[in-house]
């Protein structure tokens, strides 16, 4: 590996990633996998770095599941997209930060679409209109969350409590980055580092104290594919990815995965279970299978923020060994605890996944 | 008819060949190195030119030539012994040029303007840069090299990329920028199969060990013994050939690096570890070219090659009286193609001086 | 096992690093003429009995290549060495002489 020749490589693919003033829009499920991601990037952007980051509660999906499973036409998807961009403009804001990738490239395709076929852009505004009498003007800069958290990386590593270090060993963690296929497979330039190395994600982690690892399968997909997953029939070819991923970065042992989309995090994490079921093979040490985060939840953990309040309970894979070697501390009475000291329930076990 | 003609020609008389017309000859690689010999031999004074501190282009730096094994080296002295009656300027570029009468005042780069009454553009090419297929890892991944890399290897044997490993396989990518619209290069390069067979001889002469693959789209050996050097490298040196592109190149955790592709015969994915992969890069147009055809007003093809008045009949001739082609600036071509063409040239541009 | 309704898929890439090339390299022992075969197919086009017994020459050789012992021998027992995929072949491969030693090295093997 020539670090170098990456570099160069990442220098051809900079985005331009405004300071201020974006307009934030969320995504339909990581609410409900990573509960409170979304909730530290607006704590991170606004609270601790001062950012203005508006969001309103008349945004909606944009479509871009349904988009992507076949179910709606692509006219259909990018008039909701149309719809954001008026909201935005209604706001006062030019910049769009979306939290998802499928949004991000959801947003960036409909753009590049627009770009090449002016055309459907009038007719896009013509059914915006006809649909709910809104108008808008097309965003200045459209980032994904990750790209702003990539860009203030060494704000937060400035105000780290914890680092990507074993404590014990003072090595650095070995961190397996998994971008989301929507961020720069369609449209390399737009992401930081382009497709082949993206660099978003590795980034932070170098940034924060980890050493990313370069394994075979760094490219391929996390498993979710849309169809994959959503056609039950197909489920197996899903689950048959994410093995093919941890089959090959099993012999790097890495000590977590930090991810930028919804789906990845999601299935990299619950696959294991999965796996672990029907192979009766883990991927972590000890019976534990390999932590993974999204890139809010990491940087909270590196900022000091409590493990539980940050959701890592609601992860299928324990994320304790990664707290024991951060030495981030954490109180195993309180996991299930809700924020007002509700019992949330403890989960079954799996039969060979070891979990607490 | 065939009398009638004869007897013209030969009460017509030799024509006086007027021998003090001064010719000029861009790019010293061997189109123009061997065209400068034969406008020397009819009696031209001949200004050879190239922006290079050394005469023989790409050649120079060449080991052995297909399909005889040809020292490169021997080419390249024979025809510089050829052109000893010739002004050679080295590291001499053309600042600009103006049209002067029926000739052109050239001015050089050392600060002299000369009077030519022709030019000859045998400029050559530029080898396409192979870092641009990101995808193949060269310049990010040691186990990477291209043809040319591997050429000065055999020539002068200090590559650590090659010297610092044990070679147990090795890879050729057929195909590396050509024939890829994407990469802006449609064009068949030509010479890269009849190449990679040649150079994956030698690697199988250098490490009788090896196993070595060769990944091809198309096998395009067309020239005199090519295929004779192809049942060779089957027969002889067991070297294997996969009909497939590759797809995407890895670093596996052994330090070697993992290709896929498919193995198409057989209709299925392969994948293989390989200590060392060459890319075979091709031949594409100089990207400094445009410069200097617009001030000669010649015109560039769709490909990027200088544009020829007919791609039959007149492949040495551009559309401007006086300038005439030689060689690779109009498109890939071999070492034989490339000296038939130069003396082709020298006959034309003889012709127009005498026509004028 | 959990009944989930769904499983891990077989993978279908050829590992080359894997794969036991035992018995191609005893053919080319055989039959050096193994190794020119450039798959053109035309042994396949005018076999006898590739239409009712999937044979191929071809994809013995490749078969071999890749060690897919099971299908080169179901593909060997449809031969009836009528040698019509000698007269065609355009390397001159002696593929009488290739199936019979690839059948020699199957029948070897006890398959």
């Amino acid at each position: 590996m020539i670090y170098q020749g990456k570099q160069k490589i990442w220098s051809d693919y900079q985005k331009e990633i405004p300071d201020d003033h974006w307009f934030y829009v969320r995504s339909c499920i990581r609410q409900n996998f990573f509960p409170a991601s979304e909730k530290y990037f607006l704590g991170i952007c606004r609270d601790m770095l001062g950012k203005d980051i508006y969001e309103t509660e008349h945004h909606t999906t944009c479509g871009g599941i349904a988009y992507h499973s076949d179910t709606i036409p692509q006219e259909t998807a990018m008039t909701i997209v149309a719809r954001q961009f008026a909201l935005m403009t209604e706001a006062g804001y030019e910049n769009l930060v979306a939290s998802c990738i499928t949004s991000f490239g959801n947003y960036t395709e409909t753009l590049e679409t627009w770009h090449e076929f002016p055309e459907l852009e009038e007719r896009i505004r013509e059914n915006l209109w006809k649909a709910c009498r809104r108008e808008f003007k097309k965003p200045r800069y459209v980032a994904h969350a990750s790209d702003l958290i990539y860009k203030f990386r060494g704000e937060i590593a400035a105000r780290a409590k914890y680092q990507l270090v074993d404590r014990e060993s003072g090595e650095p963690l070995r961190v397996v980055e998994h971008i989301g296929c929507h961020y720069s497979k369609m449209f390399p330039h737009k992401g930081v580092g382009g497709a082949e190395y993206p660099c978003v994600l590795s980034g932070m982690a170098e940034a924060w104290g980890g050493k990313v690892i370069d394994y075979p399968e760094r490219r391929h997909c996390c498993g979710f594919g849309f169809r994959q997953y959503l056609v039950k029939a197909n489920r197996g070819y899903s689950v048959s990815n994410t093995h093919k991923k941890f089959e090959s970065m099993e012999p790097f042992h890495p000590d977590l995965i930090i991810t930028n989309c919804p789906g990845c995090p999601y299935f990299l994490d619950r696959w294991q279970y999965v796996i672990s079921e029907m192979t009766g093979k883990t991927y972590g040490e000890n019976g534990y299978g390999i932590p993974v985060l999204t890139y809010e939840e990491l940087a909270g953990l590196v900022l000091g923020i409590d493990p539980w309040d940050l959701g890592l309970q609601i992860h299928q894979v324990a994320v304790e060994p990664l707290l024991n070697k951060m030495g981030v501390p954490y109180d195993p009475e309180t996991k299930y605890l809700g924020l007002d000291r509700k019992d949330i329930m403890k989960p079954g076990l799996p039969t060979f996944l070891k979990c607490c | 008819m065939a009398k009638k003609l004869r007897k013209k020609y030969i009460s017509s008389g030799p024509m006086p060949v007027p021998k003090w017309e001064n010719v000029l000859v861009v790019g010293a690689g061997i189109a123009g190195l061997e065209a400068a010999s034969q406008l020397l031999s009819l009696g031209y004074k001949v200004t050879l030119i190239d922006k290079a501190s050394y005469a023989g282009g790409h050649v120079a730096s060449w080991h052995k030539l297909f399909p005889d094994r040809t020292d490169a080296s021997s080419v390249i002295t024979g025809l510089l012994s050829s052109i000893a009656g010739a002004t050679l300027l080295l590291s001499t570029e053309i600042l600009s040029v103006h049209r002067l009468g029926e000739g052109f005042a050239v001015v050089l780069s050392g600060g002299e303007t000369l009077y030519f009454k022709a030019i000859l553009l045998a400029t050559g090419f530029s080898l396409f840069p192979a870092e641009k297929k990101e995808e193949y890892g060269y310049g990010v991944y040691n186990q990477v090299i291209t043809n040319s890399d591997l050429e000065q290897w055999f020539n002068e044997g200090n590559d650590p990329r090659i010297n610092d490993r044990k070679i147990s396989s090795v890879g050729f990518v057929h195909c590396v920028g050509s024939r890829d619209i994407k990469a802006g290069n449609p064009q068949c390069s030509k010479v890269c199969c009849i190449t990679a067979v040649k150079q994956a001889i030698e690697i199988k002469q250098h490490f009788p060990d090896a196993e070595v693959w060769c990944f091809y789209m198309d096998l395009r050996l067309f020239g005199k013994k090519y295929e004779d050097f192809y049942i060779s490298a089957q027969k002889d040196y067991g070297i294997h050939f996969i009909r497939g592109r590759v797809s995407e190149v890895s670093e596996a955790i052994d330090g070697e690096v993992i290709v896929k592709a498919e193995d198409t015969l057989n209709g299925r994915p392969v994948k293989i570890k390989l200590s060392l992969l060459v890319l075979m890069a091709g031949i594409i147009s100089r990207n400094d070219i445009q410069p200097l055809a617009e001030d000669l007003s010649v015109m560039m093809d769709s490909d990027g090659f200088l544009l020829s008045r007919d791609n039959i009949t007149g492949i040495t001739r551009s559309q401007r009286p006086g300038i005439f082609y030689a060689g690779t600036c109009t498109g890939p071509k071999t070492i034989p193609e490339s000296l038939a063409e130069a003396r082709s040239a020298a006959i034309d541009i003889h012709n127009y001086l005498r026509g004028l | 096992m959990i009944p989930f309704g769904f499983s891990l898929s077989p993978s279908s890439v050829t590992d080359l690093d894997k794969v036991d090339t035992r018995r191609y390299r005893e053919l080319l022992r055989l039959e050096p003429g193994a190794a020119t075969c450039i798959g053109c197919g035309s042994c396949s086009a005018t076999c006898t009995s590739s239409a009712w017994t999937g044979m191929s020459v071809r994809k013995v050789i490749l078969g071999l290549q890749r060690g897919r012992d099971v299908e080169v021998d179901a593909m060997l027992r449809g031969c009836m060495l009528c040698g019509k995929c000698t007269m065609v072949c355009p390397r001159g491969i002696n593929t009488r002489n290739l199936i019979l030693a690839a059948m020699r090295i199957s029948k070897e093997d006890g398959k």
